[in-house]
């Protein structure tokens, strides 16, 4: 369960509203797909709730805490002078993960992500698409309950992201990764063509306001990008 | 407690594992200690001021220059695909990141330390058989402090412009203390007075130590939290 409530976040000393009052809930199993121009705070809005900002006003909850979040920024959080595996291996120490379930969740995750042939290969010597799909092993070796993702499709090719969709649909509905019922996930991008079809709510967001915030329902991706358009122009 | 040593553990092990595999930071440190007391070596008049005057000095200012290079890497390796975010995020404790930072610090000043007083010996000549083992405690003691300080700044300017200028600015007014005890030991125990006529200055060391250790502990999440 994921639970923002009232969140206002402001920089510059309150001259750029990043967020103005946005709440929601988000039971397990539902996707939150938040589309948005540059500049509409959804980054601001993701931070606060992996808890990298603390909101000047509002709460943000996360059933589990910081172990249970999975978090894909615009960076890999990688160090790309130890190898792939070792990455994988020290971000699972540091959640608490013991030696055998970190290499049993290393393995894991590099086999869902087609990356088992490149374990062993510095971070550094990986392509764009490679890197991306490294840092988001990164994320999941932990086997979190809510993964936020901020633009998670940026630098992949159309396979790679035809592949990503299908994993994220796969994780949303609790298959594999011994996690049992189905994760929550919030997802951040600018391309209202990406993601709409793993949302089961979607969020228009700008200056710092959701001004539509619903279920996703039947409407297929050129619908929501209508509804975007229009919601976006009218705010 | 257990967790949090853990923790620091996972940490400092990475940078370590990272310094060994790009060789970068140490062997800038290394060279640039062997070239310090080079210049102090030739630069100096032998018959001017005897070594057992100006070697604690010489000394204590390589360590400090070497030690700031060590810590200006410390939080430069997080920048890298933004890992300090992941940190963060991550349920690893503001302290345990603090602890793992000096960790690794301390065991890479002391690899520069390690390094700097044979040479020290070498070059002015100094008799330091006698006095070896408190000599070492004293530059354990000496360079923890100035370490735990460090590590709190390298943070604190890691997201500033000119962070590797800043940290020197901030940080050597802080050093002051350290250094003249340090200093003022070192010169006693080479100049073979016995440790009792600088039980004022260990105890200074020490206190600075248990100071800025615990305060930095406490303060260091300030340096990370947006």
């Amino acid at each position: 369960m994921l639970l923002a409530d009232g969140l206002r976040h402001t920089f510059g000393g309150g001259r750029v509203v990043a967020l103005d009052g946005i709440s929601f809930s988000l039971a397990p199993g539902r996707t939150l797909a938040i589309f948005g121009p540059n500049g509409a705070g959804k980054t601001t809005l993701l931070k606060v709730l992996a808890g990298l900002i603390r909101p000047q006003a509002g709460s943000a909850r996360v059933d589990g805490g910081r172990r249970a979040i999975g978090w894909i920024g615009h960076q890999s959080h990688l160090y790309g002078h130890l190898t792939v595996r070792e990455n994988l291996l020290f971000w699972g120490s540091l959640y608490g993960l013991d030696a055998a379930r970190r290499s049993a969740r290393a393995a894991d995750v590099l086999a869902r992500l087609d990356l088992s042939d490149r374990a062993d290969q510095p971070v550094w010597s990986l392509s764009r698409g490679l890197l991306q799909r490294a840092a988001i092993a990164k994320a999941l070796v932990h086997d979190p309950t809510v993964l936020l993702l901020d633009e998670p499709f940026t630098g992949l090719d159309l396979a790679a992201a035809e592949q990503l969709r299908a994993l994220l649909g796969e994780l949303r509905g609790g298959g594999g990764g011994g996690g049992g019922g189905g994760r929550t996930l919030v997802l951040a991008t600018h391309n209202v063509d990406e993601g709409v079809e793993l949302a089961t709510d979607v969020a228009f967001q700008r200056r710092g306001r959701f001004v539509h915030f619903a279920p996703r329902g039947t409407r297929s991706a050129a619908e929501v990008a209508a509804a975007y358009r229009r919601a976006t122009a009218d705010a | 407690m257990l967790e949090l040593l853990r923790q620091a553990w996972t940490v400092a092990r990475k940078d370590l594992l990272l310094e060994f595999r790009t060789r970068t930071a140490i062997v800038s440190a290394v060279v640039f200690t062997a070239l310090v007391l080079t210049v102090f070596n030739f630069g100096r008049d032998p018959t001017a001021v005897s070594v057992i005057d100006l070697g604690p000095t010489i000394l204590w200012v390589t360590f400090t220059f070497a030690a700031m290079l060590a810590l200006n890497r410390a939080f430069q390796l997080e920048l890298e695909n933004q890992a300090l975010e992941g940190l963060l995020v991550s349920p690893v404790s503001r302290t345990s990141l603090y602890w793992g930072k000096l960790l690794a610090n301390l065991a890479f000043v002391a690899v520069v330390e390690s390094v700097g007083l044979p040479l020290f010996v070498l070059f002015f000549n100094v008799p330091v058989g006698r006095v070896l083992l408190p000599l070492v405690g004293v530059i354990a003691l000496a360079t923890l402090g100035f370490v735990a300080v460090g590590t709190l700044f390298s943070a604190l300017v890691i997201r500033t412009r000119f962070a590797e200028l800043l940290l020197v600015v901030l940080l050597l007014p802080f050093l002051v203390p350290p250094l003249i005890a340090a200093v003022q030991v070192t010169a006693r125990l080479l100049g073979g007075r016995p440790l009792s006529e600088a039980v004022g200055y260990l105890k200074l060391l020490a206190a600075y130590d248990i100071v800025f250790v615990s305060l930095a502990s406490l303060l260091f999440r300030f340096t990370v939290d947006e």
